[in-house]
């Protein structure tokens, strides 16, 4: 186990010398402490595997150096690393065993038969693979294999650093549930530094106590769950997190205050004055029909069982609400109210008063 | 979903019916007419039952061909198929040189075969011959036409030039559709390259490898062109193949009869190897 610190890391694939490159991983210094419960959230194409490729050892970066403890591995492969990494599509080695997959790493570093045996059982036990062990591996099904991919991750004893990359892509939704749950469970029961790279938010907050969201090649913010939807440092994070994203609305600062469309909003980060493109961020659960407020006129409402998504329309703007089911819905023009303790103020996309740049 | 069914639809598949029945089932009919019938020219013809296949399974002539022909086949097998694996190893997988290897590769298997027997004929000459002249040189006495030895060797190092790389090219197609993530699980997993060929490129190269042997082995067992052109099938009959022996009796004696039994038994031969080797390559597939 390990205390993980990426400092100064960035990579591009192309020749950093031809000058303006387009880099995968931009600027990164981030620190993973030992035993946590990590999730990489991004869109596709973000650095996401890039940066998992280079803390595994796969990949060396443009730029920087990977520390475990106070070791600098930078240079060292994925093996002398000692990590472990469960890939998008599973790998099982066809024509092994399932227990043979799982005691392969062990018996690539020369453990002895003797001690292989107990671990593997052990690690099976875990894994729930213990009835398949003498089953040959290409006859299970792709949770089957993933957790075989899984297990031989968690077999060597000393492993510093599990990773997940997208491990759910191809397992059956109501299996992608059950292995989900099992993950979290297993992280508790072994301890061990995970980190789950996805692009699914349902995937990366259930599993992690803390989250790193990445866009563009950065890290955009780091926080547990609730702090990502309570207080999202990036108009990106609140657009990206929660099922719809935050209204994100042109904003302009006139003495103190904010003003959308012309009409004030009270805020939670009031600013003097503020340069660069200014922008009001607000959950649609925040938002609320009010007897004054932002003219709008109701377009689109969408059920979503317990609650329900009304779009509106307000000066050529969208903005999206969430109402409880039973609650009336007025129609057509309406008016809207914003909770004050959860509408802020961005600019140039950042939180203004947040811990971002 | 309802089927619709008209019978009439059976009027399509003629076309296809009638292709098979003349380029094989007339022919192959043909030739268990012969095999059954014995004649004495003139084209009159008197049933003479299995006396043919009962003369050719106990012809020495007929087993020694066969002797031969089985030593030839397996002996380029086991040359051929670990080469080209071997090959396909030490290729690129991306780059420019990609495409370079492949069509050097492809080069033997585009030039005809005659002109391939033709080649090694001429290269292979003791006195005039680049090969042939060389190695006498050396000191080594080499002459395919005198010595079954030099012969048998020109005749495998002449197959293995011309039909190595297709064993190359499919073993290649293989490799390059493994997925990247199985050699960086190897890699995590501490695998060192010995256990990367036996546990992921060879049972990932596997089907490729089955068709790999069951074409060597359908196309070296009837091989003709080249041998003939080389050898003929001599010194004396040290090179006569299965093939070769069937046209000498054919066309050489007319011998209709023992030629057709010959050319049924052949056929059968080819046919039941390549399905048993089939069918036990797919049921390890299964289990």
């Amino acid at each position: 186990m390990a205390r993980i610190t990426l400092e100064d890391l960035a990579h591009t694939y192309f020749d950093p010398a031809e000058g303006d490159v387009e880099w995968a991983v931009r600027r990164l210094d981030l620190e993973w402490a030992d035993g946590g419960a990590f999730a990489l959230l991004g869109p596709s194409g973000c650095g996401k595997t890039t940066l998992l490729n280079i803390m595994s050892g796969l990949l060396r970066p443009t730029r920087g150096r990977i520390l475990f403890d106070d070791r600098d591995v930078t240079g060292l492969s994925p093996e002398a690393r000692n990590i472990a990494q469960v890939f998008q599509f599973p790998v099982v080695y066809d024509t092994m065993s399932v227990y043979d997959n799982i005691a392969f790493p062990l018996r690539n570093r020369g453990m002895a038969e003797a001690e292989i045996a107990p671990r593997v059982a052990e690690i099976a036990e875990l894994t729930e693979l213990t009835p398949m062990l003498r089953q040959r591996a290409a006859g299970l099904t792709a949770d089957g294999k993933q957790k075989i991919s899984l297990a031989r991750g968690l077999v060597r004893p000393d492993v510093n650093l599990v990773m997940f990359d997208e491990p759910l892509t191809v397992i059956d939704p109501h299996l992608k549930w059950v292995l989900r749950s099992k993950l979290r469970e297993l992280h508790q029961r072994v301890r061990t530094t995970m980190i789950y790279v996805t692009h699914d938010q349902t995937e990366a907050l259930t599993f992690a106590d803390q989250v790193v969201v990445m866009n563009a090649g950065e890290v955009v913010q780091i926080g547990t769950p609730v702090e990502l939807f309570e207080q999202p440092q990036h108009t990106f994070v609140g657009h990206f997190i929660g099922s719809p994203g935050m209204n994100v609305l042109p904003a302009k600062i006139e003495n103190g205050t904010a003003l959308f469309g012309g009409q004030p909003v009270e805020v939670a980060n009031p600013v003097a004055a503020a340069e660069g493109v200014v922008e009001l961020g607000i959950r649609p659960e925040f938002v609320r029909f009010a007897p004054t407020g932002i003219p709008a006129t109701v377009t689109n409402v969408a059920d979503a069982g317990r609650y329900r998504i009304i779009d509106t329309e307000s000066r050529g703007h969208s903005i999206k609400l969430l109402v409880d089911e039973g609650e009336p819905i007025p129609s057509g023009a309406v008016n809207l109210g914003f909770a004050p303790g959860q509408t802020r103020l961005y600019r140039d996309g950042w939180l203004i008063g947040g811990a971002g740049r | 979903m309802n089927k619709t069914a008209d019978n009439r639809a059976w009027l399509l598949v003629t076309p296809v019916v009638l292709l098979v029945a003349f380029n094989a089932l007339i022919p192959l009919m043909t030739v268990v007419n012969y095999s059954v019938q014995e004649t004495f020219g003139d084209n009159t013809f008197f049933w003479s039952g299995v006396t043919w296949f009962e003369q050719v399974l106990r012809d020495p002539r007929f087993h020694g061909a066969l002797g031969r022909q089985l030593f030839f086949t397996g002996t380029i097998l086991l040359i051929e198929i670990p080469l080209g694996v071997a090959i396909a190893l030490t290729m690129p997988r991306r780059g420019t040189w990609v495409s370079v290897c492949l069509v050097l590769m492809a080069l033997p298997l585009l030039i005809p075969w005659n002109v391939v027997g033709a080649m090694w004929n001429i290269m292979a000459l003791p006195d005039i011959g680049l090969l042939g002249h060389t190695l006498n040189s050396m000191g080594i006495d080499y002459n395919y036409t005198r010595q079954p030895v030099s012969a048998w060797v020109t005749l495998i190092a002449m197959d293995v030039w011309h039909w190595t790389s297709l064993v190359v090219l499919l073993a290649y197609a293989g490799l390059v559709s493994i997925p990247e993530a199985y050699y960086q699980a190897a890699k995590i997993d501490g695998a060192k390259p010995w256990a990367v060929f036996r546990y992921i490129q060879l049972p990932k190269m596997k089907r490729v490898l089955t068709i790999a042997v069951l074409l060597r082995f359908m196309d070296s067992f009837m091989i003709y062109t080249e041998p003939s052109v080389l050898t003929g099938g001599g010194p004396g009959s040290s090179t006569t193949l299965l093939s070769i022996d069937l046209v000498k009796t054919a066309l050489g004696q007319f011998d209709l009869g023992p030629a057709a039994a010959t050319s049924l038994v052949y056929f059968l031969i080819v046919l039941a190897v390549s399905w048993i080797f089939y069918t036990l390559m797919m049921r390890t597939e299964e289990s």
